[in-house]
């Protein structure tokens, strides 16, 4: 980034913080030894049996692995449209 | 006397294992410690070198564990410190030559006569390294700030934990404080927070290290290096003492800064 580039507004990341990023990424992988295809399999089962109950929004739906300390977590979140079978 | 086992270890190679494992045993020597550094790398033996020992090995690790040998024999005195002592790897064995209790063996033959025992690991993650870190009482991870070290230093970490040696404290190598200040460089705090360790120290990347390999003479024993006062203060925080974190910022004029602001990094 240069002066140019800072006075109209272009803001790009360091390498810094692209390693920064890249290394988190990565690390999540590593450490819970789940490729970026398995994750999207996971995803796809788990919209397969959730909407076997409820009808839910596949777009809005978020599926991530947080860390905190050295634990993994595996979050989703899932926006429910309604139910789809009345019991 | 009951010697603490430190192992060092890193994953990958050429991050500064073998550097680190013998100037921090001659900086426990020269605060009059009775340190022994053991050499686990079978095969593709180095220590020797770093510490300018290589010209008096007669035995190695190999002949102590094959019975070849007594342990004395295998231990070479460094004669600028008094206190120092080297068992060096065998170089024409394979890993498989040393078991992890083997390790265990002859750390503790040599723990009521020491202070410190550090083991310099191999890189990887095979039996050499299950070697290094079977004895070991702490383990120290180094890692240089570049994402193949440390994607390997979070790797090893998950290892030592799982073979519950951890918590393992962490060494930051070779850190460039005018790249990380540019923003091209990844920063202690950067590393700390994507490994969740504690840290031991941080040893700026420093000319005077290849020099003093170049000689044989650990860069701890030159008063004028920067890289060997790191050591030093490591090897301090090992004894116990609160030592702070050196300020490897390099020190900046308002001409760099404002250069920086121009070229906008």
């Amino acid at each position: 980034m240069n002066l140019l580039d800072r006075l109209f507004g272009r803001p790009q990341p360091s390498s810094r913080e692209i390693a920064k990023n890249r290394l988190q990424l990565v690390l999540v992988q590593d450490r819970v030894n789940l490729s970026p295809q398995l994750l999207q399999t996971l995803k796809d089962e788990l919209i397969a049996v959730i909407s076997k109950y409820v009808e839910i929004d596949v777009d809005g739906m978020e599926v991530t692995f947080t860390q905190s300390r050295r634990q993994s977590r595996l979050t989703a979140d899932i926006p429910v449209i309604g139910a789809r079978v009345r019991r | 006397m009951s010697a603490k086992v430190i192992t060092i270890t890193s994953g990958k190679g050429g991050v500064g294992k073998t550097t680190a494992t013998a100037n921090l045993s001659a900086a426990l020597a020269m605060q009059g410690k009775r340190v022994v550094a053991i050499d686990a790398d079978i095969g593709l033996r180095n220590l020797d070198v770093v510490m300018g020992l290589e010209n008096r090995i007669v035995y190695d690790l190999v002949h102590v564990v094959e019975g070849t040998c007594r342990l004395r024999q295998a231990m070479i005195k460094d004669k600028r410190l008094e206190t120092l002592f080297l068992i060096p790897a065998a170089q024409s064995r394979d890993k498989n030559a040393v078991k992890p209790q083997d390790m265990i063996d002859v750390c503790e033959q040599l723990r009521p006569d020491f202070d410190f025992i550090l083991v310099d690991s191999p890189a990887g993650i095979e039996q050499g390294f299950r070697n290094a870190i079977a004895p070991a009482d702490m383990v120290l991870i180094i890692t240089t700030p570049e994402v193949s070290a440390v994607r390997d230093a979070d790797r090893i970490i998950g290892l030592v934990e799982a073979e519950e040696k951890g918590p393992a404290r962490l060494i930051v190598n070779r850190l460039r404080p005018g790249m990380v200040q540019r923003g091209d460089m990844l920063d202690t705090a950067d590393v700390l927070d994507v490994l969740s360790i504690d840290l031991l120290g941080i040893v700026p990347d420093d000319e005077s290290i290849i020099v003093s390999t170049n000689r044989g003479v650990p860069v701890v024993m030159e008063n004028n290096s920067r890289a060997g006062q790191a050591f030093r203060n490591i090897a301090a925080r090992l004894l116990g003492e609160d030592v702070p974190l050196m300020d490897v910022e390099a020190p900046t004029s308002w001409v760099q800064r404002f250069t920086r602001f121009v070229r906008g990094s």
